[in-house]
C-alpha cells in the first residue's frame, strides 16, 4: 500500500505522540518514494470504488491537463500570451488526483502549478485559454493572467502571487462551512518553496486549532524556481510539519493518481466528519522550468531523467491497459478526444476580444451586497 | 487634548450621562450581529476576555462561539480567513488588538483582499478596525495611524469616527459595505468622548465628510483625534472674535472632494491636521485636491500641521513634543488667520 495508508496512524482525532522528526543533512536529498510502481500495488480491478468511467476520467483529465499546458507553451513560444506561462508538466496527478477527491459543494484555491485543478473541477477550456490570452471573455475579463483565476459557481477561489496566501483564505472559507455547520471541504495547494512563507504557519495553525474541514496539498517537486529542497526546509520530510499543529501529515508518491486520490479522499472524508485537517505531501517533480522563459539548467539531468520514468501519466496508462480496463480504442478515443477539445478552445480563445482600455477603470469598488460582481 | 463637543450636540460640551465613543462601537457590533445572520466576529482575546478595551464584553455569552470567534495570535491568516469567509457569503468584522498590528495582515488585506473583486468579480465584505492613535504613551509599537498606509490602496475604503456618533454610524456602513473597509477608531477616545448615538437603522455614509462646526475666517479640514484639537482652538479663538470652521473628513478613501471644496470657497484659508505623519499623510492628497481644484478661491497658502516625521515615542515629554496640541493648532492657526 502507498505511505497514505501507513501514515493514517496519525489521522486519530487526538493525534498520538509521534516520534521526534528526522533531521535531514543539508545537502542531502529528500527521500523519494520507493522504487518500482506503487501503481502495481493496488488491487487488480477498480480500485476504491471507482468506476471504470472514472478512471478513464482521471487520464483524460491528466492528458487534458498535459495538452492544456503544452499548448500555452507553444502560445508563449509564439508571443501570444504577453505574461508568463507556468506549466505543470510530471504533476499532473497531484492536481487530478487531489481535485477529483473534491466533491461540488467543496471550495479549492488552486495555485500557480494547478491547471489539471481547475481542469478537473470542470472550467470552460476556452475560458482558460482566454485568461492566458487576456481576453474579455476570461473568468477575469482580462484584469490578471495565467492560472489566477476564480470562478465561485465551481467553487474555484483564485490564487495570488505571493505563495501560501490562500491557505489563510481556503481556512477561511472552510471556517465558514463550520460556522454554518455545512458537511462541506475547503482545499488548497503549495509547493515545497512555499512552505517556507510565514502564511503556510499561520494559516495551519488556525485550521488545526479550530479543527477546520481543510486539506492542504503540499507538492513537493524537488526546486522552488532554482532552489531545491535541501535548501528550504531542513525537516526530512515536508509532511512533518503537520506534527507541529497536531494533524495528520501524509506522505503520498505524487506521480500515482490513484494513490493521491486515495489519500486526498481520506483527508476530505476526514475534515467533512468534523476531524479537521490534513496536511498531504505529494512527492513529485518538476520537469520543466519555473516557467517558460527558464531552461532550468540548474536541474541536473540525470535527476530529470530518472523521474522521466515515472511519468503519471504513462505510468497510469500502462497500469489501466495491463488491468484491462482501457481497451486500444478507447485510449485513440481518449487521446483525439483531447486534441479536438484543445484545438478548438483554443482557436475560439484566439478569436475572442480583448477588453476595452477604458474599462479597465471599472470594478474596483463592489456595489451591493455579497457576492455581488461586476 | 481635553474632550470636546461631537455632532450631533457639537457645542453642547461633554456631559457624563451621555454614552462614550466606544459604546457606540459595541453598540454597532451588537446591532449588525442581532440583525445580519452572517456577520461575525474574529479576533484575538475578543470572546472570554472581551477583547482588550472590552469593546466585546459578553459577546461570547450573548451571540455564542458562531459569531463571536477568538483567534490564535496571527494577523495574517486572520484576515485572509475572513476574506475566505466572506467569499462564503458571511461578513466578517476582525479586531485588530492594536492597529499597529495590522502590518502583519498586510498582505492579506492589499494583495488578497483589495484586489479580488477587480481581478475576478466576488464582493469581500470585511471590515478591519482597531484600536489607533497615541496621547496613551504607548510607544513606537501601539501608538500608530496608518491610515496613509491604505489609502494608496485601490479597492480599500478607509473611515476614522471622532465621536460616538461617527463611531456607530460609520461602524454599520463599513459592515453593510460590499467592500473591505479599513476602520480606525482612536483609543485616546474611547472613555474621554461622549455624546449621543444614533438609533439601530441609522448609519453614517461612508465617503461623506460633516462639518463640525461652522465658521467664515479659516478651515482646518482634519478626521479622528484632530477634530477635538480643532474644536478647541476654534472655541479658544471665537473668544477673540475669530470665526473657524471645523470639516470632519471622517472617511479617508475615498475622501469627501465636494466638502473640501466647500469649505475652501467659503473660508478661503486651510489648515489641515492630523495625528498620523507629516510625510505621505493624507493631508497631502487634501492639499493636492485644493490645489486642482479651488486653487483660486485660496487666499493664503494651505498649511498642514501634523505629526513630527518620528516614530511616537514612549516616555510623556517626546510623545507630547511630536504629537500635535491644541496650542500648536491655535498657533498655525493665528498665523493662517494674519496672512
Amino acid at each position: 500500500m502507498p505511505a497514505a495508508r501507513r501514515s493514517r496512524a496519525a489521522s486519530t482525532a487526538a493525534p498520538t505522540r509521534r516520534s521526534a522528526p528526522a533531521v535531514r543533512r543539508p545537502g542531502a536529498a529528500h527521500p523519494q518514494p520507493a522504487a518500482g510502481s506503487p501503481l502495481a500495488a493496488h488491487p487488480s480491478g477498480p480500485p476504491f470504488g471507482l468506476t471504470r468511467d472514472q478512471l478513464h476520467r482521471l487520464l483524460y483529465l491528466m492528458l487534458l491537463n498535459r495538452a492544456f499546458d503544452d499548448r500555452i507553451s507553444t502560445l508563449y513560444r509564439q508571443g501570444k500570451i504577453s505574461g508568463g506561462a507556468f506549466g505543470s508538466r510530471g504533476q499532473e496527478a497531484c492536481s487530478v488526483g487531489s481535485a477529483f477527491a473534491t466533491q461540488p459543494q467543496d471550495v479549492v484555491g488552486p495555485m500557480i502549478r494547478n491547471s489539471g485543478v481547475i481542469l478537473t473541477r470542470g472550467l470552460d477550456l476556452r475560458r482558460f485559454f482566454a485568461n492566458y490570452l487576456g481576453r474579455a471573455t476570461s473568468p477575469t475579463g482580462g484584469r490578471d493572467g495565467n492560472t489566477h483565476l476564480g470562478d465561485l459557481s465551481l467553487g474555484i477561489v483564485a490564487p495570488i502571487s505571493h505563495l501560501s496566501a490562500l491557505i489563510p483564505v481556503l481556512a477561511g472559507v472552510a471556517l465558514a462551512f463550520k460556522l454554518r455547520g455545512e458537511k462541506r471541504v475547503a482545499m488548497t495547494w503549495i509547493g515545497d518553496g512555499g512552505s517556507s512563507v510565514g502564511d503556510f504557519h499561520e494559516g495551519l495553525n488556525m485550521a488545526g486549532v479550530m479543527r477546520l474541514p481543510f486539506v492542504l496539498v503540499l507538492e513537493n517537486n524537488q526546486y522552488a524556481y532554482s532552489t531545491p529542497t535541501a535548501s528550504q526546509c531542513a525537516a526530512a520530510r515536508f509532511a512533518d510539519k503537520a506534527a507541529g499543529y497536531g494533524i495528520p501529515g501524509v506522505t503520498v508518491d505524487g506521480n500515482d493518481v490513484l494513490a493521491v486520490y486515495f489519500a486526498v479522499r481520506q483527508a476530505v472524508e476526514r475534515a467533512r466528519e468534523g476531524n479537521g485537517p490534513t496536511l498531504i505531501e505529494a512527492v513529485t517533480m518538476r520537469m520543466k522550468g519555473h516557467a517558460e522563459h527558464d531552461d532550468a539548467g540548474y536541474v541536473p539531468k540525470a535527476l530529470v531523467a530518472e523521474w522521466e520514468k515515472r511519468d503519471p501519466i504513462a505510468r497510469y496508462r500502462q497500469w489501466l491497459v495491463a488491468r484491462k480496463l482501457m481497451t486500444q480504442p478507447e485510449e485513440h478515443a481518449l487521446d483525439s478526444r483531447v486534441a479536438r477539445e484543445i484545438d478548438l478552445a483554443c482557436e475560439q480563445a484566439l478569436a475572442d476580444p480583448f477588453p476595452e482600455g477604458p474599462s479597465a477603470l471599472t470594478g474596483v469598488y463592489a456595489e451591493g451586497g455579497p457576492g455581488a460582481s461586476r | 487634548m481635553r474632550a470636546a463637543e461631537q455632532s450631533p450636540g457639537a457645542g453642547q460640551g461633554p456631559q457624563a450621562e451621555e454614552p462614550t465613543y466606544i459604546q457606540g462601537i459595541t453598540e454597532a457590533l451588537r446591532e449588525e450581529l442581532q440583525s445580519d445572520p452572517n456577520v461575525f466576529l474574529i479576533g484575538e482575546d475578543i470572546g472570554t476576555y472581551g477583547g482588550a478595551f472590552k469593546v466585546t464584553k459578553g459577546f461570547l455569552q450573548e451571540f455564542g462561539p458562531a459569531r463571536i470567534v477568538d483567534t490564535p495570535i496571527s494577523e495574517s491568516a486572520i484576515v485572509g480567513a475572513a476574506t475566505g469567509a466572506a467569499l462564503m457569503g458571511m461578513r466578517p468584522v476582525v479586531e485588530m488588538q492594536f492597529i499597529d498590528f495590522i502590518s502583519c495582515g498586510w498582505n492579506q488585506i492589499v494583495n488578497m483582499a483589495a484586489k479580488l473583486h477587480y481581478r475576478w468579480g466576488p464582493s469581500v465584505p470585511i471590515t478591519i478596525r482597531g484600536p489607533s492613535g497615541g496621547y496613551t504613551h504607548g510607544g513606537p509599537f501601539h501608538s500608530e495611524n496608518p491610515e496613509a498606509w491604505f489609502c494608496h490602496v485601490p479597492g480599500l475604503k478607509v473611515v476614522a469616527p471622532s465621536t460616538g456618533w461617527d463611531a456607530k454610524g460609520l461602524l454599520k456602513a463599513a459592515i453593510r459595505d460590499p467592500n473591505p473597509v479599513i476602520y480606525l477608531e482612536h483609543k485616546f477616545l474611547y472613555r474621554r468622548i461622549r455624546g449621543p448615538l444614533p438609533g439601530p437603522d441609522t448609519v453614517v455614509p461612508i465617503g461623506k465628510a460633516e462639518v463640525k462646526r461652522a465658521g467664515t475666517d479659516a478651515s482646518v479640514i482634519t478626521y479622528g483625534s484632530g477634530v477635538h484639537l480643532a474644536l478647541e482652538a476654534a472655541a479658544e479663538l471665537a473668544r477673540q472674535g475669530h470665526s473657524v470652521e471645523v470639516l470632519d473628513l471622517r472617511t479617508l478613501r475615498p475622501l469627501d472632494l465636494e466638502a473640501i471644496v466647500a469649505t475652501v470657497e467659503k473660508t478661503g484659508k486651510v489648515l489641515i491636521l492630523h495625528e498620523a505623519h507629516l510625510t505621505g499623510g493624507v493631508g497631502g492628497e487634501v492639499a493636492a485636491l485644493i490645489a486642482e481644484h479651488a486653487f483660486e478661491r485660496l487666499d493664503a497658502p494651505v498649511m498642514r500641521l501634523a505629526s513630527a516625521d518620528t516614530p511616537v515615542p514612549y516616555s510623556d515629554a517626546l510623545e507630547q513634543f511630536v504629537l500635535p496640541d491644541a496650542a500648536r493648532v491655535r498657533q498655525a492657526l493665528e498665523s493662517l488667520l494674519d496672512y
